[in-house]
């Protein structure tokens, strides 16, 4: 935020500064995270909850991770392809990709998030219809995708041409809204640690999603999660799979920068 | 419109109100809801269950009323002679108390259940077991069953 | 139309000694519909459940669980079993529909 401000300062005249101003502009200045040392939400769960998610025999989210485990070599599509045509052994080939997405698709021009990569690819290499954002096979498939990476550090790219996303993720997030008017750190950041009637508020870190929710009774993709989020402040919540909520999945994805994967999490 | 400040108050009120809960095992012959206490002598045909023998493990705090993880057990020796039949889970103030009922046999060697079940609101979950003698025991566990303010 | 019963997922040590107790664990992919809620145009939703489940060993029921509404979704039943011989187990939920899925799993002694 800071980097930014300077850089909007700055790139108002003094020509002197300009090299500095584009490395700015261009992402060269690391933002800062208002919360450097960031905890995860298991960290706020209660020790039942978190018995259900470290057994993965009792951790439901398996139904889906196996849905998604029988999905992956299972071809669909005009060109009688599964995921595994291309990509073989998850364990080996997916290994890491959860924890570093969204990322920026030089193709798209744009970041996308790993349900957007699977649909990209279901249309573009299996001639398959896109699944819909937050449907049962396409939580299956992440859920699935992101075991493959559970221990491995959230690690998102934000340089270069993935930067404006991340920018307008941030704008996103710092907006107050809804009749409530809160941003997500009025929760998140300046209220983590206390209670909100009665949940106990998390610091909004995404490293467990996809992730079972008690409350649904089913595994959940994070922009779900965020809907209720906007809805809780009584605002009107973007589409899931948008811009908006693309932008910000990437952006809350560096505020949990270095937080272990944990999908699939548990939460209430 | 509520202010920031009113919002800030209620978020401290929230969390200030948010007292530590202990579950405590209540009396087995403590008033239940009408429809509970029907259901309990529908499953030991009007005869009074002793206390002892049932534990129940739940949490006392359920983070969601949707998923609440319970645990079941009995003391039995689970021999072909002396052994537990049957037990029966209610859950006081739901719609309808019946829970489940665990059909136990001696091959189990155990007499014990893990589930996981809903609760409406907080109230007592109570257990009854039948007895390969005809005896039966019952215990009840308060579980606090909070109301979520990210619409839970 | 009932949901769909998911596929079942069983755990139990392959193999056991005699006399040794062990646990089984089972978890069942399904809704659990109570039949109180209602849907978006406000049409109660009807009641669809798993309510029984079954345990057979060689062919003899070791353990059974009658489920009502109040179960949650996805339902996670787990129970003890002691040991005295090699044998398969066969387990099977059946919906209000009277549908039926099964599982079947091989136990050793060691």
């Amino acid at each position: 935020m800071r980097a930014r401000h300077l850089a909007g300062l700055a790139g108002g005249g003094v020509a002197l500064l300009g090299l500095a101003v584009a490395a700015l502009a261009q992402g060269g200045g690391e933002p800062q995270r208002a919360i450097p040392d960031p905890q995860s939400g298991r960290h706020f769960a209660t020790p039942e909850t978190l018995e259900i998610q470290d057994d993965d025999f009792q951790n439901p989210a398996f139904l889906w991770v196996e849905e998604g485990e029988r999905a992956w070599s299972h071809a669909e599509g005009s060109a009688g392809k599964s995921c595994a045509s291309c990509h073989g052994d998850a364990a080996e080939s997916m290994k890491g990709v959860r924890a570093r997405y969204p990322a920026f698709d030089a193709k798209k021009g744009r970041v996308v998030t790993l349900e957007q990569r699977v649909n990209i690819c279901r249309e573009e290499n299996m001639g398959a219809p896109p699944l819909r954002i937050d449907s049962r096979p396409l939580n299956a498939m992440t859920t699935y995708l992101g075991l493959q990476s559970r221990g491995m550090p959230v690690q998102v790219d934000i340089s270069g041409p993935a930067r404006p996303f991340f920018d307008k993720g941030e704008d996103f997030y710092n907006t107050r809204r809804g009749q409530l008017d809160m941003r997500c750190g009025s929760c998140h950041e300046d209220n983590f640690g206390r209670h909100l009637r009665a949940d106990l508020l998390s610091q909004g870190m995404s490293n467990g999603f996809p992730t079972y929710r008690l409350k649904e009774q089913r595994v959940i993709s994070l922009q779900y999660r965020l809907q209720g989020c906007v809805n809780d402040v009584r605002g009107q919540a973007p589409p899931m799979g948008g811009e908006e909520f693309t932008n910000l999945e990437f952006y809350l994805a560096w505020r949990a920068q270095g937080l272990p994967v944990e999908t699939p999490a548990v939460r209430r | 419109m509520t202010s920031m400040g009113m919002r800030r108050r209620h978020l401290l009120a929230a969390a200030a109100g948010m007292a530590v809960v202990t579950t405590l095992p209540r009396a087995a012959g403590a008033q239940m809801q009408a429809a509970t206490a029907e259901a309990v002598r529908k499953a030991t045909g009007g005869k009074e269950p002793q206390e002892g023998r049932v534990t129940l493990r739940l949490p006392p705090i359920a983070e969601n009323g949707n998923t609440v993880p319970i645990t079941v057990t009995v003391d039995s020796p689970m021999t072909a002679a002396d052994h537990v039949k049957t037990v029966w889970i209610f859950a006081d103030k739901n719609p309808t108390p019946d829970v489940a009922t665990f059909h136990f046999t001696p091959a189990l060697g155990r007499a014990q259940a893990d589930t996981r079940m809903r609760l409406g609101q907080t109230q007592d979950v109570i257990a009854v077991a039948q007895m390969s003698d005809g005896s039966f025991y019952m215990a009840r566990t308060e579980v606090k069953v909070t109301i979520g303010g990210c619409g839970g | 139309m009932a949901a769909p019963i998911g596929q079942p997922r069983v755990r139990l040590p392959a193999s056991a000694k005699a006399g040794e107790i062990i646990e089984i664990r089972t978890l069942i992919s399904h809704v659990m519909e109570t039949g109180n809620r209602r849907d978006q145009e406000g049409k109660t939703i009807p009641r669809d459940i798993i309510k029984r489940f079954v345990a057979k060993f060689d062919g003899q029921e070791v353990f059974a669980m009658d489920l009502a509404t109040a179960i949650s979704a996805n339902p996670y039943i787990a129970f003890p079993f002691k040991v005295e011989k090699a044998g398969s187990f066969e387990f099977t939920w059946t919906n209000d529909a009277g549908e039926e899925r099964k599982s079947t799993a091989e136990l050793k002694l060691a």
